[in-house]
């Protein structure tokens, strides 16, 4: 049923949404790499008032195992109050979780819970047979309903693409590309919705990530290094955009939230030549997609011996640029540097200026930094996927990439945590840091915030 | 009294932000142009014209045929089923695409006046013309055409002028913040009112 007023935690403008009140629950997917007990959705306690402020306050089991837990998202958000078909009236209510290993989707309900509850599963099945995809990863609420990616196709290894799902009966549509060029690979996705235009990144097919990262493969840049430019109401691709393929694996898009704007971030894993890590800039040149590279971040030399195997023969940590996140203001820019074990902010207040203006370590492959809550503690794992909320004050981040790479660059165990950074002086928060058997041997990944976070909403009014 | 409610309803339909001064709004703030907000709200005044006056022909050529009473209770029907449809489906309007032209914007807004129904709460309306409760007279025929597109252009004026309005004051003064709270749900109560003008015209009808 629909509400009489529109959902409260849905903003006109990215303004608006910077003013929102701070949220008081994190929803964190968290997963368990023997696949022998069921992965979960946690709910950490965000409300610096609250007695368990910084605990984890609630758990629910998904009902199988083996799903691997990633990336997730609302069945509404903003978008819902754009003009071309309003409907503002709907909730932000449900959690839609996909399971990146089982193909399952799963969406729980939030209502007046703590705990999500199950409310309905898509299989693998229903996903494969009417949308030919498999591997669902990233989720946005948007103008025809739920837009999920996918990385494989239905039992073969691709295309990757995106499905639709009706925003309602969460019903699979369908296969949401009517022509979809060259592009193949799949990963992350979001629009620039006020100009109609879709941008896709690249990883690789479920067996260049399933088992690990296959040298051959990294080596050969046979791993995504592409960016796809597409007409988000034609369904159709508009232009590929080639960074070079010593840039393997360009994952997370992150486009500016002001509508009138279009530009946007990309995050490049590594260069195969030098092990760097690279931001980049997307932006339009005339009537054609261009893009630049406005940061790089350079390996750190190790000794071998300090080193898991699979960085051995190169005798440097690469910094692995998994995860970036841009504030609802277009501020500043959040990269997590997972190899060596770094949250950096940047000023992007110019995009193609980046000014770096705060460095966090935690963990890393050599530096295993701890936590000032812990001090005695090496940390394994390092920031990876990172969430800030709407007003732009704090910035969350949890410690696992995905199963078999933790265990290739963290071979005596990735651990579990997770960390809050205020943003006002650039510094951990001491009073919250749940870590180690808070999460039950279960690995964190993504952070959804209660009401929206800079990566959840998009907006059709500056 | 007849016209009263023919501009009330329009105002109605101005009212609603689903209805065309939003997008109006938001293509004048994604310009900068006051001017692009104020070219769009013609068009859309224009394709919702064109669905309240297809309900009119419908209506003006089924009242040749039949006799007014089973012009009144087919319309009294069409209006409770269509709004219990409104209520009661999960399915709502799709569109997608926010830089359109002109013309597409008047496709826009034919469209989502007629999935709204817009025109079909006239039907009380333009069954109790004078020439269209005549049965089966042919001759009358040009009168209830004309007179129901009177109706149709009055209903329309009022919706464009109550969108106008609101339009600028948004744009220039209040600003779109006002939508979180003032964004009531004038679709169910539209809903309701369909339901409710069906009920009236079936018992006015017996």
């Amino acid at each position: 049923m629909t509400l009489w007023k529109p959902d409260p935690t849905f903003y006109p403008s990215p303004r608006d949404a910077a003013a929102a009140p701070a949220e008081k629950l994190a929803y964190v997917a968290a997963f368990d790499r023997s696949a022998n007990r069921p992965d979960a959705l946690t709910v950490l306690d965000t409300d610096p008032e609250s007695a368990s402020y910084g605990a984890i306050v609630g758990w629910t089991d998904l009902p199988y195992t083996g799903d691997e837990l990633h990336h997730f998202g609302w069945n509404a958000c903003s978008s819902a109050l754009c003009p071309s078909a309003p409907h503002p009236h709907l909730e932000r209510r449900y959690l839609i979780v996909p399971g990146l290993r089982s193909s399952r989707i799963y969406v729980y309900d939030t209502k007046d819970l703590v705990s999500p509850e199950l409310v309905k599963v898509i299989e693998a099945e229903d996903l494969g047979k009417r949308a030919g995809y498999s591997r669902p990863h990233t989720v946005h609420c948007g103008p025809e309903g739920l837009y999920v990616s996918a990385l494989g196709g239905y039992g073969e290894e691709g295309p990757g693409g995106i499905a639709v799902l009706d925003h309602t009966s969460f019903e699979v549509l369908g296969r949401w590309e009517s022509d979809r060029g060259p592009q193949y690979l799949a990963y992350d996705f979001w629009w620039h919705i006020n100009h109609d235009v879709m941008v896709t990144s690249e990883w690789g097919t479920p067996s260049m990530i399933e088992d690990g990262v296959v040298g051959e493969s990294l080596l050969g840049r046979q791993y995504g290094h592409r960016l796809h430019f597409w007409d988000l109401r034609r369904r159709r691709h508009v232009q590929e955009v080639d960074l070079g393929d010593q840039y393997q694996m360009v994952l997370e898009l992150r486009p500016a939230h002001d509508p009138r704007k279009k530009y946007g971030f990309a995050g490049v894993v590594t260069n195969v030549e030098d092990l760097s890590a690279s931001i980049w800039v997307w932006y339009e040149e005339g009537s054609r997609w261009a893009v630049r590279k406005v940061v790089d971040i350079p390996a750190e030399p190790a000794a071998a011996d300090d080193l898991p195997d699979v960085l051995k023969p190169f005798g440097a940590v690469p910094p692995l640029v998994t995860d970036i996140d841009l504030s609802v203001d277009d501020k500043y820019l959040y990269v997590s540097c997972w190899g060596t074990g770094e949250l950096k902010q940047y000023d992007v207040s110019d995009p193609f200026k980046p000014v770096e203006t705060g460095s966090i370590h935690l963990g890393g492959v050599v530096r295993r930094t701890s936590h000032p809550a812990a001090p005695s503690e090496r940390l394994s794992g390092g920031p990876q996927m990172i969430e800030v909320s709407r007003d732009g004050r704090r910035v969350y981040m949890t410690n696992s990439l995905y199963g078999s790479w933790d265990d290739q660059f963290y071979p005596d165990g990735v651990g579990a945590w997770m960390a809050k950074v205020d943003t006002a002086g650039f510094t951990l928060d001491e009073r919250f840091f749940p870590h180690g058997d808070d999460f039950r041997g279960l690995r964190p990944h993504q952070t959804r915030l209660q009401g929206g976070d800079a990566s959840s909403d998009s907006y059709c009014y500056p | 009294m007849t016209l009263t409610a023919v501009i009330l309803l329009g105002a109605f339909h101005g009212i609603n932000p689903s209805m065309g001064w939003l997008f109006a709004v938001a293509r004048g703030l994604q310009e900068r142009s006051r001017d692009l907000l104020l070219q769009s709200l013609p068009v859309i005044a224009l394709g919702h014209l064109a669905s309240v006056a297809v309900v009119v022909l419908i209506v003006s050529a089924t009242g040749s045929l039949v006799t007014g009473s089973v012009l009144s209770i087919a319309s009294g029907v069409l209006l409770v089923g269509f709004g219990l449809w409104h209520l009661l489906s999960k399915r709502h309007f799709r569109w997608v695409g926010m830089r359109v032209s002109l013309p597409q914007l008047a496709a826009w807004s034919f469209l989502m006046s007629s999935v709204h129904g817009a025109g079909l709460m006239l039907l009380p309306v333009l069954t109790r013309l004078p020439a269209a409760t005549t049965a089966a007279g042919g001759h009358h025929h040009g009168g209830a055409l004309s007179g129901g597109m009177v109706v149709a252009g009055i209903h329309t004026l009022a919706m464009f002028v109550t969108a106008t309005v609101i339009a600028l004051v948004v744009y220039e003064f209040a600003g779109l913040t006002i939508l979180r709270k003032a964004w009531f749900n004038l679709d169910r109560m539209w809903a309701f009112a369909l339901v409710g003008a069906g009920a009236i015209t079936l018992a006015t009808a017996w």
